[in-house]
């Protein structure tokens, strides 16, 4: 088991920003009209405080965010099924007509894939983005579904078991546990 | 305890049925609450339905008239992408003789996930739950329950008033007979609610006390000091009975209109589960005034019953 301290994940943020940063710079000093309206989406429960941070940081970058949500997908996953009553329901809160939106979507991290398939049937059923693009801080490097991130913080070289990110907003601490073996 | 409170503690529904607001935890009654925030819009965007009961099938099993209620069932189930069957008992074998449990059986043999029941004999959602394998929901029983119309009552007045406990909340009306009075004294008391029911001393019986209320039989004297006054209906065949008060002196003892309601707090929320007879329990300058909650009330009933209606499903694939 490998444990990144908080310096270590406020590093990997502050890289996964500038990869958003350094896509869209081509739009820098150009008129407003042509950048993008950019929204930052963020899954519960991570994904949407991660959405939060990268949209501060962008903005002070210099890149604007212009708004910000959260994602709930509890209604959209496709093991509803088999978790049964683990599953919790969450409130969306996207308060902005995404159809004028290129969307950021954020999760902490991305494993399967299947937690961002049901995200983006969740994010289509509110209306029609003019983009999706997806920033994710770890990438377990384990699909099973064909869904890859246009960002990455941390990229793992093999597929990895089992990683979990805190953030100091939910868990009062800030890491990324990382292990080859199953924790607990 | 709140809301955050009930999720870190992990807490989870685990119910196949909703049968009535009595036998369920005030942690249960939250998470019901907390449940339907997260169906709350999903009749504001652009697609008003969302995949998670894909595949199942719920029948509404009305055994009694109602429009409102059943309604909002058949909406609620066809917003989580249910299959909706309708079921009258005019257009039914039981006009044949056939008994509830035969009809039920029968429709439990077609493969349906969910029956919503509404029945004018108490117990009868509990003997269909405890002799079927599938979820059943009480849409109303009696004079018994009618949980999901106290569960949107409760949420109402959290999300208007951002909390239930220390609230002082009463009840107007014909207590004796409404199923709507007693799951919403259940849902109230358990949520820390002070509850005072009011009205005629022949529809209000003392031993109701037992439930951990206060009796009125004047509506003016309790005005001042209440936050929220539910309203319920009168059912007009009872007004020519003998434990009926005349329908003028109800509506003069009884009745909130504009004066009377200057008595009250500035902001009490006035609810009514309909349908009203205006001019009878609410005059129309209250019905539809600044004070009134009732079609957020209906709103927010939707709400709830798509997140019971989640619930007792995902408790039942969990079980199996």
């Amino acid at each position: 088991m490998k444990v990144l301290d908080e310096e270590k994940t406020k590093d990997a943020i502050k890289k996964l920003a500038e990869q958003i940063y350094s896509f869209y710079k081509d739009y820098k000093n150009k008129t407003r009209s042509e950048l993008p309206n950019l929204a930052a989406i963020g899954i519960k429960t991570g994904g949407d405080i991660l959405a939060y941070r990268l949209s501060d940081i962008l903005s002070d970058m210099g890149l604007p965010i212009l708004q910000r949500g959260s994602l709930d997908i509890a209604l959209y996953r496709d093991d509803l099924e088999i978790r049964g009553s683990k599953i919790r329901v969450e409130k969306t809160d996207i308060n902005f007509d995404i159809n004028n939106y290129e969307i950021i979507l954020v999760d902490d991290v991305i494993h399967t894939g299947r937690t961002i398939r049901a995200a983006l049937d969740a994010l289509m059923d509110l209306g029609r983005p003019q983009a999706v693009r997806l920033a994710v801080l770890v990438d377990r490097n384990q699909r099973l579904l064909p869904i890859q991130p246009d960002f990455v913080g941390i990229k793992m070289d093999e597929p990895t078991n089992y990683v979990q990110v805190k953030l100091k907003e939910l868990d009062g601490e800030e890491c990324i546990i990382i292990g080859r073996e199953k924790a607990g | 305890m709140t809301t955050n409170e009930a999720k870190e503690k992990g807490l989870k529904w685990n119910r196949k049925h909703l049968l009535g607001i009595e036998e369920l935890s005030a942690e249960e009654i939250l998470y019901i609450l907390d449940t339907a925030e997260g169906f709350s819009d999903v009749a504001t965007r652009s697609i008003k339905k969302v995949p998670a009961l894909r595949g199942k099938v719920v029948v509404n099993l009305f055994f009694e008239d109602s429009t409102r209620t059943r309604t909002s069932f058949t909406l609620a189930a066809q917003r989580l992408s249910a299959d909706v069957i309708e079921f009258s008992s005019r257009l039914s074998s039981l006009s044949k003789g056939e008994t509830l449990l035969d009809t039920a059986r029968n429709i439990e043999a077609m493969g349906v996930d969910i029956i919503v029941i509404r029945h004018s004999a108490p117990g009868a959602p509990h003997y269909l739950a405890k002799h079927l394998k599938v979820s059943v929901v009480n849409a109303g029983d009696g004079a018994h329950e009618h949980p999901t119309q106290a569960l949107l009552d409760l949420y109402t007045i959290r999300k208007i008033k951002g909390k239930i406990d220390g609230l002082k909340v009463a009840i107007v009306g014909d207590i004796a007979h409404s199923r709507v009075a007693r799951s919403n004294i259940w849902g109230l008391t358990k949520l820390g609610a002070e509850v005072v029911l009011v009205g005629p001393t022949t529809l209000v019986p003392k031993s109701m006390k037992s439930l951990g209320v206060e009796i009125s039989y004047n509506l003016d004297d309790i005005l001042p000091y209440v936050d929220v006054i539910n309203m319920l209906r009168i059912q007009r065949e009872r007004i020519s009975s003998n434990v009926f008060p005349s329908f003028e002196e109800y509506k003069r003892l009884f009745g909130l209109n504009k004066e009377r309601l200057k008595k009250a707090k500035p902001d009490v929320l006035v609810m009514h589960p309909g349908p009203i007879n205006r001019g009878v329990e609410l005059t129309s300058e209250v019905a539809d005034g600044p004070n009134s909650a009732i079609l957020k009330q209906v709103s927010n009933g939707l709400a709830i019953r798509m997140a019971v209606l989640f619930l007792v499903n995902q408790a039942s694939e969990h079980a199996l």
